[in-house]
């Protein structure tokens, strides 16, 4: 992978009416989302032709990924643009709101781009239509391959300026790829933008791989690898490629996850068939033990201030969940609901831990604060688990599998994605089968 | 004292016999005992009369009285063939998270390499390893499937 942005220049053109009429909430499911046109970006006639790159496509295929990043929020409606009533170019300059007003819209982006000497030039506006008047607007340069995060970033910055919350675009799901009869999968790390665009391998498949996580702080991954017959969590730079073994454990290590300042790596450590909970530090590489417990330990996920550490354990007899302080003291069991329960995450925002439940042969996925009170469920089905957050602690992407015939036909594994809010449940397009997704943070951050 | 001690290995015995009644309530339906698969349909030979694999019931690794058996079949055979080394795999259904699963398939390869162990054969020539939920011996979403696909699977490796 090469360096993005690194030639990364954001200036403000304006940052003015910081009190503007349209706003969007997103703590609710949204059954009328908001009207937004999203105008081609418009393509300078003094743009010159680059290597890869569809110069004169660029500001429809650029408004076209706003477009469905928008409309796979739930929360926008993206209008047709067969009805848009101006030019790009002279929308862009000034629009004329009581026009675009008629079409029903309630915001409107309008760009422009420039590619010349190796670089691609885009601004782009928000604009208020109900208060007439711009939001936001933001211009950069970076190279020209580099466009498809150029309109990952525009969404996020037009998110965050209706939403008031942080977006998620600009990000990446790293996953399991599973291809084969179910008997016998083949499994690939896999790694895509949050879109499903740029699908790239990581792993050949010789050997079975599990559970990738992100560090959060960096673009490092943990997962649990069988390479020579070995299940061990290993460590992969996906710019270099270079990977690594988690520490000199004399047994299976696995379920992996990093800690939230990404300096430690938290996993189950299997000593004579019990599974107990380790960290490492991967400057000092100190190993510490944090549970002592003849019960399985697993599925460690840390509060995002690193204070406290949520985990699944059938010490009480069945998987349920429990939180403790990151020492391993003060453990407390939050789940007493029927049905056990297992995978909790803790969310970027500390407020929920999410999870998987399972209950008279069904699957749940559902949020609960970390007490383990407000329980909710969000989507039921055959087979699902794993879910894990977005960024912005809104979203949450898992797998699900079908039910498979007497010789495994039928068999399917997918990702999927739902809002905390219940609402906007979502398959996410991969191009092999798929599982154990996680999401990045932001690229760009 | 004797009468008393007597009295006492009797009240064992039938307490015994009243925690194994309650274990075995489950319904006894074609292959399966609870949910214990008590078929052959997947189990493949060590030796002639010697079982590779033993099964559990859902979220368990207690060894049933059949799987010490077939242990025990296990542990004469290895006694009579020194040299040879196995790989005792654990194995879960489909219907848990895989994370917790692989945490399961490996408490069940060791339930099963600790029963050979106590009777006689070291530890250095069993090694263990978990394979979760991954690979499934019948891959159908079929109760039948899922108790034959919770298993420890005695390999040999040399």
């Amino acid at each position: 992978m090469k360096r993005f942005f690194l030639a990364l220049a954001v200036y403000f053109i304006s940052l003015n009416s910081l009190y503007a009429l349209i706003e969007v909430d997103i703590t609710r499911g949204n059954l009328n989302p908001l009207p937004i046109a999203v105008s081609p970006l418009h393509v300078d006639i003094k743009s010159v032709e680059h290597e890869g790159v569809r110069v004169k496509e660029l500001g429809n295929n650029i408004s076209a990924i706003i477009e469905k990043n928008f409309k796979n929020t739930g929360l926008f409606n993206p209008l047709k643009k067969e009805a848009f009533v101006q030019k790009p170019d002279i929308a862009h300059l000034k629009p004329r709101f009581e026009d675009w007003r008629l079409i029903k819209a309630q915001a409107l982006v309008t760009g422009k781009l420039l590619v010349k000497d190796g670089k691609l030039k885009v601004e782009f506006r928000l604009w208020d239509l109900t208060a007439a008047k711009e939001m936001t607007a933001l211009a950069f340069t970076t190279t020209p391959s580099n466009w498809r995060r150029v309109a990952h970033i525009i969404s996020d910055k037009i998110y965050e300026r209706l939403t008031g919350e942080e977006g998620y675009f600009d990000t990446r799901i790293i996953y399991v790829s599973e291809k084969g009869p179910k008997s016998e999968r083949i499994k690939k790390l896999a790694i895509m933008d949050q879109d499903g665009a740029n699908t790239k391998y990581l792993t050949l498949g010789n050997e079975l791989v599990l559970t990738p996580r992100f560090n959060p702080t960096n673009q490092m991954i943990t997962y649990l690898s069988y390479f020579r017959n070995m299940p061990r969590v290993y460590l992969l730079d996906i710019e270099t490629g270079v990977q690594e073994v988690v520490g000199n454990f004399p047994g299976m290590t696995f379920a992996p996850r990093f800690s939230p300042d990404g300096k430690k790596i938290i996993m189950s450590f299997a000593e004579d068939g019990n599974s107990d909970i380790y960290t490492m530090d991967l400057e000092t590489r100190v190993v510490e033990r944090i549970t002592n417990h003849s019960s399985i330990d697993t599925s460690p996920s840390f509060s995002p201030d690193g204070k406290y550490i949520t985990f699944n354990s059938d010490r009480s007899g069945l998987q349920q969940l429990y939180v403790m302080r990151s020492d391993g003291s003060n453990v407390k069991r939050i789940t007493f609901g029927k049905g056990i329960y297992g995978t909790p995450v803790w969310s970027p925002r500390g407020d929920l831990i999410a999870f998987t439940k399972m209950r008279k042969g069904r699957f749940y996925i559902g949020v609960m604060r970390t007490d383990g009170s407000g329980e909710r469920l969000l989507t039921e089905n055959f087979y699902q688990e794993a879910p894990s957050w977005s960024p912005n602690g809104r979203v949450l992407v898992f797998y699900r599998e079908t039910k498979a015939g007497s010789k495994g036909e039928g068999f399917s594994a997918t990702l999927w994605s739902i809002d905390i809010t219940g609402y906007n449940e979502r398959k996410l397009t991969t191009k092999t089968d798929a599982s154990d997704p996680s999401w990045s943070s932001l690229l760009s951050k | 004292m004797t009468f008393n001690t007597n009295l006492k290995n009797i009240f064992l015995v039938v307490f015994t016999t009243l925690i194994l009644s309650a274990c075995s309530t489950g319904k006894k339906s074609g292959d399966m005992d609870g949910d214990v698969y008590t078929g052959k349909e997947t189990v493949k030979y060590l030796a002639s009369g010697v079982p590779d694999r033993v099964f559990f019931a859902t979220n368990k690794s207690s060894l049933t009285t059949a799987s010490r058996a077939t242990l025990r079949k296990q542990a004469t055979y290895l006694r009579k063939n020194k040299k040879l080394n196995v790989t005792i795999e654990g194995h879960a259904d489909e219907r848990g998270t895989r994370e917790y699963n692989l945490a399961l398939g490996e408490r069940r390869a060791n339930a099963a390499k600790d029963y050979l162990m106590t009777y006689g054969i070291s530890g250095k020539r069993i090694s263990t390893i978990s394979y979760g939920k991954e690979k499934p011996v019948n891959p159908a979403s079929s109760t039948l499937a899922w108790s034959q696909n919770r298993r420890s699977v005695t390999v040999k490796v040399n």
